[in-house]
């Protein structure tokens, strides 16, 4: 038999062969290569052997997760020759990670890898309008989730329009449908908050919250976008990737809007506040009133005018006193004057019988020297005058 | 944030609102221009009040028209 023969046998063997046409094999992987043709090569190991393997790129369109290296898997294929290498290996159609399932471990590859990207910082999130005029509601028109935000809404706050933007939200077409319809309302601007989910279900139905597309959708809205999917245990990767995660369709509701009841008695609140302040001003203006007030003369003004009358009176009488005794003063000492004014009264002198002597010229003669024998002097008398000759002076 | 005009000013207003009585209540201002600010908010008060009467939410679906462009319908829940 010739080399190829040898092969080709083989196959043939190979591909009758019950076991080896449908077999399943754990293993390891090691060796991984992902070739540029979209087929994935690596190999299955165990503590003492090891086979090569090939996943054929239309096998691997159903590939949940990625395959890396170090990974305990579970495949399913069948076992062949190559004939050109004699070399045989696996065929897989199917891989499974063992132990954890498949979307679980897909799950936490996604979640690592948009984390790694910053996809999940808090500083992305955009803060939620207090009071959104409107909320759009990407999610299936006909399911539970948008009859419980529906009536959610419009009990708790009526002022907020809703828009339901209708998606599949399971299914193949769902994740493109979602994405395609957050950036559609996102670049229309058609509300101020994007709610986007879907009642609880198997991690399958819930599958579509966990594509990267839906992720980056959300993650490039500028519209607010809240995931609600789910039940409270429940967590996607728009989860983690939304503004803000709401456990429930019904709680995404309660986070949106404000409750009406509440703003309303807020409201009174704040009535009743400023009340309060304004009442408290007027309050303390009347007591700073009264205590003006308090004061005698608007107390009993009359009372207060006739102690201050009483007082000018006692002032009053003061200064008359004092004006009194002053001009009683001066009065005795211009009675002292006028006496003494009196006692040098030349006049008084010639009562008591001296008499003036004057020169002609009218000047008083007060020494002899003052004239010489023959001069005329002028003599007044009390009464009367003489006119004489000086017939001898005498001196002294 | 993008928000639609109405709310603009809906917003403004409880944000103008809570400034008031906080400037109230720190008791700063004078008598006269607490006055002011009372007969502010209270018309403030009226004025979000009147809107949160009269304001009827509207519930409708969205679908694609002509060039993209999106319209909305009139929406009525039905279970499948």
């Amino acid at each position: 038999m010739t080399v190829s023969e040898v092969n080709t046998y083989l196959k043939a063997a190979m591909d009758s062969d019950p076991i080896l046409t449908d077999i399943f094999i754990r293993g390891e992987i090691s060796n991984y290569k992902f070739h540029t043709s979209g087929h994935h090569y690596m190999t299955l190991k165990d503590e003492a052997a090891a086979i090569s393997a090939v996943l054929f790129k239309f096998d691997a369109l159903r590939l949940k997760f990625r395959i890396e290296n170090g990974m305990s898997v579970i495949a399913h294929g069948r076992i062949s020759v190559f004939p050109r290498s004699g070399q045989y290996q696996l065929y897989i159609n199917e891989i499974v990670p063992d132990g954890i399932g498949a979307l679980a471990l897909a799950f936490e590859q996604i979640k690592e890898r948009l984390a790694k990207e910053g996809l999940f910082d808090p500083e992305r999130k955009k803060p939620l309008p207090k009071y959104p005029k409107k909320i759009a509601v990407v999610t299936s028109p006909t399911g539970a989730a948008v009859r419980d935000i529906i009536r959610i809404l419009n009990r708790r706050f009526p002022y907020t329009d809703v828009v339901v933007c209708p998606v599949s939200v399971q299914g193949e077409s769902a994740p493109k449908e979602i994405s395609e319809m957050i950036d559609y309302v996102d670049r229309n601007d058609l509300a101020d908050i994007i709610i986007t989910g879907r009642g609880g279900g198997s991690i399958e139905d819930l599958w579509a919250f966990n594509d990267e597309g839906v992720a980056m959708a959300i993650s490039r809205a500028k519209t607010p976008v809240v995931s609600a999917v789910g039940h409270e245990p429940d967590f996607t990767i728009a989860d983690f990737v939304a503004d803000m995660r709401a456990p429930t369709p019904s709680a995404a509701a309660e986070m949106a809007v404000p409750d009406v009841l509440e703003l309303r008695s807020a409201l009174a609140h704040m009535s009743v506040r400023m009340t309060t302040v304004l009442l408290g001003r007027v309050s303390y203006m009347r007591q700073r009133i009264s205590a003006i007030a308090e004061k005698r003369i608007f107390k009993n003004p009359a009372a207060y005018v006739q102690e201050k009358r009483t007082e000018v009176t006692f002032y009053e009488q003061r200064i008359l006193a004092a004006i009194k005794e002053k001009t009683a003063l001066q009065k005795r000492n211009f009675v002292k004057l006028l006496s003494s004014l009196d006692a040098m009264n030349p006049y008084k002198v010639l009562m008591r019988g001296y008499s003036i002597a004057s020169s002609e010229s009218g000047d008083i003669i007060r020494s002899a020297n003052d004239i010489q024998n023959g001069d005329i002097l002028n003599l007044k008398f009390a009464s009367g005058t003489a006119k004489c000759k000086v017939i001898e002076r005498g001196l002294e | 944030m993008i928000m639609k005009k109405e709310n603009v000013s809906f917003e403004k207003a409880m944000l103008r609102l809570e400034e008031i009585v906080k400037q109230m209540e720190n008791g700063e201002v004078n008598l006269d221009k607490s006055l002011e600010l009372f007969e502010e908010g209270s018309g403030l008060i009226k004025y979000i009040s009147n809107i949160l009467d009269k304001t009827e939410q509207k519930i409708t679906i969205l679908s694609k028209g002509e060039g993209d462009a999106p319209v909305e319908s009139e929406f009525a829940f039905k279970e499948d």
